[in-house]
């Protein structure tokens, strides 16, 4: 109901005036080391003054963005699509330690929409009833995989495209434009992303079939098809569909592929910034919280390891506001 | 027995006619408020949530969907007046009840339309000032122009049901 969020998105209106914006980006970049970013993020408000590294402020940002939507809504289901990533990939490290027999310990993620630990313990007990149905077949078939032919890549493959179809089906079943938007794009992403590491590490046509996820704005087989060929096929491939840019991006370098794929994220949810009613405002904001600690991440890491600023500055993603 | 007392004297209906028209602008105005400053006040909520200091404001903003019920709540009393409810004669015929009747329905109709409408109008204003304070003015403007069309039907209501009285029907 676009009603039930009416609070909610007054309360992430009154958030957003604290995302960082350009001017932001630029005060950071112009930090003459890594210690003086950290300062201007605490002075920001950033980590609450308590993280001791730089990756212990980014998981504390991610997770007071989390805390923040707890507060505003019980119902995480239209936040399913940004979960099911975590969980996927908790669910693959708790297979994978599970059958070479080792105790799980750091492998997974915070933040998940399943108790790692439940996984752990469905694959101990090879009973996946306690999962989701979609992802208790899943588990289970990368469970038998990897114990019969010891072959983690084919594993984390049956994993991943049950992680995209779910994402796929999360999308459809919100009844929310941009939700259903964000999951094809995310999922056309990861397609092509797989399709180019296929190509170039020649894996078989087989393999890429099994890899990619049914997607309506992408032919899954002619991408399969070009992946099995060159990735000048998978760029011409690209040209013909609503992801030309992407091979254009690709041609130049994965990393301004990788910027592309953010920025187009960031094109989707800025209409949410005009949208008052519906869960779409809450979402546009996770992401664009995302968005922010990933950029803040590029520039301490630049800074951090003393990187030309013209190249932190090529690697920086378009913000919300 | 007396045949004429089996026919049913279709002017007593007249007086529940206007009744009828004068609870039906109290109601459907007074509904369309309650829910247009529930909106309102959920996302007035949300911004004094994060921000306290902006409570003057939205409070404003909130309080625009209200109207309607109080022009309703109006249309109700005068109808009510005019009919003779509320002291005097309330002889009317079937014609007159009617006309009534429909002189209440604008009000009744465009203020359950008007209000609900006016509170999106509202919310997204609210949103407005959330993020830019300083753009109260302009954000008051919005939703008050939806506030036009609830004025024009109370206007019309009114001269209607005053004016219906001096009718011979």
């Amino acid at each position: 109901m676009s009603d039930d969020y009416i609070y909610a998105v007054a309360r992430v209106r009154s958030k957003e005036l604290s995302l960082l914006g350009r001017q932001d980006i630029d005060q950071l970049m112009a930090c003459r080391g890594f210690d003086e970013c950290l300062r201007v993020l605490n002075d920001k408000g950033w980590g609450g003054g308590s993280a001791a590294s730089a990756e212990g402020l980014l998981a504390q940002e991610e997770e007071k963005t989390w805390a923040f939507i707890r507060e505003l809504t019980d119902d995480l289901t239209p936040f399913a699509v940004l979960l099911f990533p975590i969980d996927y990939n908790n669910l693959k490290a708790a297979v994978k330690c599970v059958v070479t027999d080792v105790k799980p310990q750091n492998v997974f993620l915070p933040g998940g929409s399943i108790d790692p630990q439940l996984m752990a313990r469905c694959v101990r007990e090879n009973d996946f009833s306690p999962l989701p149905p979609a992802m208790a077949a899943a588990a289970d078939e990368a469970y038998h995989t990897l114990l019969h032919t010891g072959d983690g890549q084919l594993c984390d493959v049956i994993l991943d495209r049950a992680c995209l179809e779910g994402i796929l089906d999360c999308g459809k079943s919100s009844k929310n434009e941009l939700l259903e938007r964000y999951a094809q794009l995310r999922v056309a992403v990861a397609d092509i992303k797989t399709a180019v590491r296929a190509c170039k590490t020649g894996k078989s046509r087989s393999f890429i079939d099994a890899a990619l996820a049914p997607c309506s704005t992408l032919d899954v087989g002619s991408l399969a098809a070009a992946a099995c060929k060159s990735p000048e096929d998978i760029y011409g491939y690209l040209a013909v569909t609503p992801y030309g840019a992407a091979g254009e991006k690709l041609k130049d370098s994965y990393s301004a592929f990788e910027k592309w794929c953010d920025d187009q994220v960031m094109d989707l949810i800025k209409e949410q910034k005009s949208n008052p009613f519906t869960v779409g405002p809450l979402f546009a904001y996770v992401l664009a919280r995302q968005n922010e600690i990933s950029t803040v991440r590029i520039i301490l890491s630049g800074k951090l390891n003393e990187l030309d600023d013209g190249m932190i500055r090529e690697r920086l993603r378009d913000m919300y506001v | 027995m007396d045949i004429s007392s089996l026919v049913f004297d279709w002017d007593q209906l007249g007086i529940v006619f206007a009744l009828l028209g004068a609870v039906l602008a109290a109601l459907l105005g007074g509904i369309g408020s309650a829910i247009g400053v529930g909106m309102t006040g959920q996302a007035a909520a949300g911004v004094v949530t994060e921000d306290p200091s902006k409570f003057g404001k939205v409070l404003i903003l909130q309080l625009l969907p209200g109207t309607q019920g109080i022009y309703g709540l109006l249309i109700g009393f005068v109808t009510l007046t005019q009919i003779g409810i509320l002291g005097g004669s309330a002889d009317l015929t079937l014609a007159k009840g009617l006309l009534y009747l429909a002189a209440c329905l604008p009000m009744a109709i465009v203020g359950l339309v008007s209000a609900k409408w006016q509170a999106k109008a509202a919310v997204s204003s609210i949103s407005l000032v959330a993020k830019k304070p300083d753009q109260f003015g302009k954000s008051m403007i919005f939703p008050a122009m939806v506030e036009t069309y609830a004025v024009l039907a109370l206007l019309i209501s009114i001269l209607s049901i005053t004016s219906i009285g001096g009718l011979s029907v």
